[in-house]
């Protein structure tokens, strides 16, 4: 006797983009604090408004393995990146790529498998197809730093609240922020994360449940 | 029986720094002279003695540091000129080398002494001392007997004669020949007449070898260095070239032939120099390092940057060298079980964004040491290998605990604090604070906010014995209220923002 296993909606998907000759959507490693909120995958972009999150996105693949390159941010703090997950030894910088910037993105897209873009114009929209293609081609993930129309999806962040300095003591240790990824017209998906908490990790934060504390005293014999 | 010569140039790390005869000049290894001069030892300067003392015989003494490598490419020129007359040298020590006697092609063997004497003092090595003798250790102390620019020719079999009225200090060995000289033994004549079992019995198969060379039975062979192969690749261009992309084109084969000649040798070239002339001069020189080796692509690649700089070729181009710099053994490299470096593909895709933007503009990054966020990158251009200025282990006092700030701004932007009712705040030479900052504005194009929280100063006195690098500054962190947080220095009482928690 056999039983009938529900293919499950990701492998119907999957199935429909076969048929239709498109190379399938791998997912890409994630850094897993954004477990729920987004999933990275191949042949997508994501436009970003923070630096600390692009390098926290480009974090999980670049911990995987992948080659990462970075296009048009000469102020990137580098330690913060390494200090995110990012490898630095396998991060490839055009710092000032001027007016060349998309032909260096389309050439990195070819054989890297992360590349954050801070595009110094806003694309036209023939380029930005253009630039589409060649991340579904190459199954490569395009992490754009500002406005990027056309994006899978837009990650922001909100309410950031910091930890460890007063007013004339301390130091910044960590922080907590509110990480709202927008994805076309669906309500925003939205999730407290601890970015970086004091190890210099980057996680969610987590609900304690408030628990029942009995306060009423009890007489002793 | 082959006869040995050896060619001694005594002092001859003096010889390898080149200063004047007239001047007494020594070199120290580890605060004692190692060699010395002419000049010198006329002022009673002796090997061995500790540098004060020898400075208070000789108070104009010109002193060197050992370097052995400078001494030994120094004796370089010396092999080669001796190879040219006789093939098969066998280098001793830096100053000392050995060779069988060509006597028969120039006549005799003190002719043929001469005939290098001559060569090697047109090369600028005045003093060279030749020994000829049946052994190698006969040889060389016919040599430390023989007067300048002139040899000692010890006949065949006579080298047990010869050795017998030496001291036993020829023996270089100084634990034994101490040994010796408390037995009794004060020649080595005297060691000689020991029998050869007895010595064995006594001092082992050490003690026997250095019996055997006392004995003047020293028949080894000397052991013929390889001439080392020319790598170095030339391509010459006739006509002259004056466009880059023929000048690559034309190279392609030199190139392969360069990566094949080296690999023939089981080699890789890790770094090379590339000389480009033209017009018969030297036009552009540059040394190029690779993350693995260079391949002919690479190397093209290479001259054709250096071709593209501004102004480097005025004139056309009729010759491009490849000098290979530092080679390392193809096994090295070989590619590991599960890869190793920058994949292929990886590679090739960069060499071509450096195509279009220039072999500068792409960096690889490594994390130094350093205080601010901005002295602690260090950016090289890819396929450089990255030498950090400082080391990023060490504690670094005054530098910042974690998190990292996320930007880091290439030129620091002009910020303004002020307290409460508008006074500027500063920091006091001993470090404090003037005020309690109250307002802020991370930039000149920045809205003014009110400052949530703020710490700080990390004063920084930095390079204060160097002028020109000298800088005197405190950084504060500052959190505005809508959670911006910002690195902020004050130096000489202006505000910059460093760097951003963005």
């Amino acid at each position: 006797m056999t039983v009938a296993v529900a293919p499950s909606l990701s492998e119907l998907r999957e199935r429909v983009n076969q048929m239709q000759g498109r190379p399938a959507a791998q997912p890409v490693a994630t850094h897993p604090a954004f477990e729920g909120l987004l999933q990275l995958q191949t042949g997508s972009s994501y436009s970003v408004d923070s630096a600390s999150l692009a390098m926290a996105l480009m974090a999980g693949p670049s911990a995987d393995g992948a080659w990462c390159g970075v296009v048009g941010m000469p102020e990137l703090g580098l330690e913060a990146a390494a200090a995110a997950g990012v490898e630095l030894r396998r991060t490839i910088l055009v710092p000032d790529p001027g007016e060349a910037w998309l032909e260096v993105t389309a050439a990195l897209i070819d054989v890297l498998g992360v590349v954050m873009l801070s595009a110094p114009s806003v694309p036209t929209a023939k380029d930005v197809s253009r630039i589409g293609a060649r991340l579904r081609q190459r199954g490569s993930v395009l992490i754009a730093h500002g406005d990027w129309p056309r994006s899978e999806a837009r990650v922001a962040m909100r309410d950031v609240e910091w930890v460890g300095m007063g007013r004339g003591h301390g130091h910044l240790q960590a922080r907590q922020v509110t990480v709202e990824v927008q994805r076309g017209t669906a309500p925003a998906r939205t999730g407290r994360l601890w970015f970086p908490d004091a190890g210099q990790v980057i996680r969610r934060v987590e609900v304690t449940p408030s628990v029942e504390v009995p306060t009423r005293l009890r007489s002793v014999s | 029986m082959t006869r040995t010569m050896v060619l001694w140039a005594p002092d001859w790390p003096i010889v390898a720094v080149d200063v004047p005869a007239s001047t007494p000049a020594a070199v120290l290894d580890k605060g004692q002279v190692l060699a010395c001069s002419q000049a010198a030892r006329a002022e009673g300067v002796r090997r061995g003695m500790r540098r004060r003392d020898a400075q208070s015989r000789c108070p104009g003494l010109v002193l060197h540091d050992h370097n052995a490598d400078a001494e030994a490419r120094a004796f370089e020129a010396v092999l080669t000129a001796i190879e040219e007359l006789s093939p098969g040298v066998a280098p001793l020590r830096p100053g000392l080398c050995a060779i069988s006697v060509p006597a028969r092609f120039y006549g005799g063997e003190a002719e043929a002494a001469a005939v290098i004497a001559e060569r090697l003092v047109g090369l600028g090595v005045w003093d060279v001392r030749a020994g000829i003798a049946d052994g190698l250790f006969a040889a060389e102390q016919a040599a430390r007997r023989a007067l300048a620019q002139d040899s000692l020719v010890v006949p065949a079999g006579g080298s047990g004669q010869f050795l017998r009225d030496l001291p036993i200090d020829a023996l270089d060995d100084p634990d034994m020949v101490g040994l010796l000289r408390r037995m009794g033994l004060l020649t080595l004549g005297d060691f000689a007449s020991l029998p050869a079992v007895d010595v064995h019995t006594r001092f082992g198969t050490h003690g026997a070898l250095l019996h055997r060379l006392a004995r003047g039975e020293d028949a080894q062979p000397i052991s013929r260095r390889q001439v080392p192969p020319e790598f170095e690749a030339t391509l010459l261009l006739e006509p002259p070239l004056e466009l880059v992309e023929p000048i690559a084109f034309s190279l392609r084969t030199t190139a392969e032939g360069f990566v094949a000649d080296l690999a023939g040798h089981g080699l890789v070239c890790t770094t090379v120099l590339i000389e480009v002339d033209s017009d018969g001069s030297l036009a552009t020189s540059r040394r190029w390092m690779h993350p693995r080796w260079f391949g002919a692509t690479d190397l093209i690649d290479r001259v054709r940057w250096q071709l593209q700089v501004d102004g480097a070729i005025r004139a056309p181009v009729d010759a491009v060298r490849l000098i290979p710099e530092v080679t390392e053994p193809l096994g090295d490299h070989a590619d590991s079980l599960f890869g190793g470096g920058p994949d292929e593909r990886v590679e090739r895709g960069v060499a071509r964004v450096q195509s279009i933007v220039g072999h500068e503009a792409v960096v690889s990054v490594t994390v130094q040491g350093g205080r601010g966020p901005a002295e602690r990158r260090l950016l090289t251009p890819w396929g450089e290998r990255p030498v950090a200025a400082r080391a990023a282990g060490l504690p670094w006092p005054g530098s910042l605990p974690p998190p990292a700030p996320a930007t880091v701004y290439a030129e620091p932007r002009q910020a303004m604090v002020v307290g409460a009712e508008g006074q500027p705040i500063g920091v006091t030479g001993r470090g404090v604070v003037t005020g309690e900052p109250a307002r802020f504005r991370a930039g000149a194009t920045q809205d003014w906010q009110p400052v949530a929280s703020w710490a700080g100063p990390w004063p920084v006195d930095e390079q204060w014995w160097d002028e020109a690098a000298a800088r005197r500054i405190a950084r504060f962190q500052v959190v505005g209220v809508d959670g911006s947080a910002f690195l902020m220095i004050v130096e000489g009482g202006v505000w910059w923002t460093e760097a951003s928690y963005d």
